[in-house]
């Protein structure tokens, strides 16, 4: 199964994400320069962290009309599944493919450090085999990363349960000292209606090998997978 | 034609940095200052000057200078540099 990270001038997370797709068995990733226009040949798409024109203007404004986006749109349209990861999900708000904005931290400071997701949808194509409240451990590296969406987009975010996973204490509760940067509802990662779209500022490609701190984001490639295969068994 | 398109964050959309500019200038002896909120200013300079134009720029505006999601822009035809020079004069 072949994923797809895309590489744009400015991306610095397309290694991480390129190793933690391929050492899952079954995964193969290859980088795609944001020139190329076709991604046919692509089970799954993966726009990784950076800065992206070097975040001109704003997080994600420019690299939006990379030629390759053209692909990115109309296959996510399609149904492919598509992950964004830091920068990758400003770039997904940016062209319209995930509702509200990723603004600068409320603290004002850039944050790295190790945080606790609490998954709140099981049953979406990227957790699967996680229940509904499982704590995972990813690591975060952001300054504009305090997701914003006016009342109307968040009711309807929760109402449809498009909420994926929030920031979280480490004993699952969503509370403010959890909350490392002033997301709306601690707000972690939120898909699109059609839930074939994820958003989310942690970073799975940084947790993909116990031995650097943390394995969980490994799940959500494997989810991916899954979800993929029965996809297509579905369609067969 | 030269524009000047002024963007600002939307009411609703918290502006830390204008927060911490108004602190400090409440910590610098202006306890008066209610708010302050920060955006971005553009001076563009266009070829030709038709309807047509102007309703492109607003188009780009909407598209790429701003995110109408948490950005509200202004775009103001302007004579050249004549509204820096008055600025400049005032300050005098």
């Amino acid at each position: 199964m072949k994923f797809a990270v895309i590489q744009f001038p400015g991306s610095n997370c397309d290694q991480d994400c390129v190793a933690g797709i391929n050492s899952i068995e079954g995964l193969q990733a290859d980088y795609v320069w944001h020139k190329e226009t076709s991604l046919r040949d692509y089970d799954a798409i993966v726009l990784p962290g950076g800065f992206a024109y070097g975040d001109y203007l704003r997080c994600g404004a420019i690299a939006r009309f990379s030629p390759i986006m053209k692909a990115v749109i109309s296959d996510a349209r399609a149904g492919k599944l598509v992950l964004g990861t830091c920068n990758g999900f400003q770039v997904l708000c940016e062209a319209g493919l995930l509702p509200g904005a990723l603004v600068r931290n409320r603290s004002l400071r850039f944050v790295c450090e190790m945080v606790t997701l609490r998954v709140e949808v099981p049953d979406s194509p990227f957790t699967h085999g996680c229940s509904e409240g499982t704590l995972l451990r990813m690591p975060i590296a952001h300054g504009e990363g305090c997701y914003f969406a006016d009342d109307k987009t968040l009711h309807e975010l929760n109402h449809n349960r498009q909420v994926i996973m929030r920031y979280a204490d480490d004993r699952g509760r969503i509370v403010p000292e959890a909350n490392p940067n002033g997301s709306i509802e601690n707000i972690a990662g939120i898909c699109n209606r059609e839930g074939n779209v994820l958003g989310l500022m942690p970073h799975p490609d940084r947790a993909c090998d116990a031995r650097l701190g943390s394995a969980d984001g490994a799940k959500i490639f494997r989810s991916m997978m899954e979800a993929i295969v029965a996809q297509h068994a579905r369609a067969a | 034609m030269k524009v000047n398109v002024i963007v600002k964050p939307k009411e609703a959309v918290l502006d830390p940095q204008g927060n911490a500019v108004r602190d400090a200038m409440r910590h610098l002896g202006m306890p008066e200052v209610r708010s302050v909120r920060i955006g971005k200013y553009m001076e563009i300079n266009v070829e030709g000057e038709d309807a047509d134009l102007e309703k492109r720029l607003h188009r780009l505006c909407r598209d790429l200078l701003s995110n109408p999601v948490i950005e509200d822009y202004e775009l103001v035809k302007t004579n050249g540099a004549r509204k820096t020079s008055q600025i400049r004069k005032k300050q005098k």
